[in-house]
């Protein structure tokens, strides 16, 4: 067993993708409130904006921060129910069941937005 | 920081998370409802603006947000940067605080 073996595990991944996918999710954020923000000078200022979000890429990348928004929230869920109730078997399966959930959900969403 | 302080602060994430766990949920459903077909700013003002209910909403949304942000930056800087966790503990509630400002100047953008 090597030093770094530990990082084949499935839960040690899952910890690794609960703080990426939180970095990603706090710079994503004051971009967001920002553009929100636009508002305040007016409804025209917010509809160019989201005219420009039309785009296709524009639309993945909401797509990918669905995505990223959901493994954040289902990982700390896991954790919370971890912490807090004790519940120590099945967690490989239900940190892969978190994936897989938040993978259909960011689907479900880009079905409707294209 | 003290074992004390970083039990506190441990404990705020956590409630933190709880808060934001509910609020995410709502606005995930909310965005994958009216999002078909393209959002415009007529809808999306027209759904939220004057109303308390939004506003109370995502006033708390933002409000633990900030929380919860805030401490995982801490942390991740404090295990991951060369910072000390002073330095840590500074720039995170810098980050938290700007995040609070820019986020209820957004909620007040969409509700007044």
């Amino acid at each position: 067993m090597t030093r770094l073996a530990h990082r084949k595990d499935v839960l040690w991944v899952a910890a690794l993708v609960h703080r990426l996918s939180g970095l990603a999710l706090a710079i994503f954020l004051p971009l967001h409130f920002l553009a929100l923000g636009l508002a305040i000078r007016g409804e025209a200022r917010l509809e160019t904006f989201l005219r420009w979000s039309d785009a296709p890429l524009v639309k993945l990348a909401e797509g990918g921060l669905v995505f990223l928004l959901l493994l954040h929230m289902l990982g700390g869920l896991r954790l919370l129910v971890l912490e807090n109730l004790d519940w120590r078997n099945g967690q490989k399966q239900l940190a892969t069941i978190a994936a897989a959930v938040s993978a259909v959900i960011a689907f479900i969403f880009l079905a409707r937005v294209f | 920081m003290s074992a004390r302080a970083e039990a506190r602060l441990w404990l705020v994430q956590r409630a933190s998370a709880a808060v934001l766990a509910l609020c995410v949920a709502v606005h995930l459903a909310t965005m994958i409802v009216a999002v078909r077909g393209g959002l415009s700013a007529a809808d999306l003002l027209g759904r939220t603006r004057g109303s308390m209910l939004w506003a109370s909403f995502y006033g708390v949304f933002v409000i633990a947000v900030a929380i919860h942000a805030a401490i995982g930056v801490r942390n991740v800087l404090a295990e991951w940067s060369r910072l000390n966790e002073r330095h840590s503990g500074i720039l995170a509630t810098i980050f938290g605080s700007c995040l609070l400002v820019l986020g209820l100047r957004a909620v007040a953008a969409v509700v007044l």
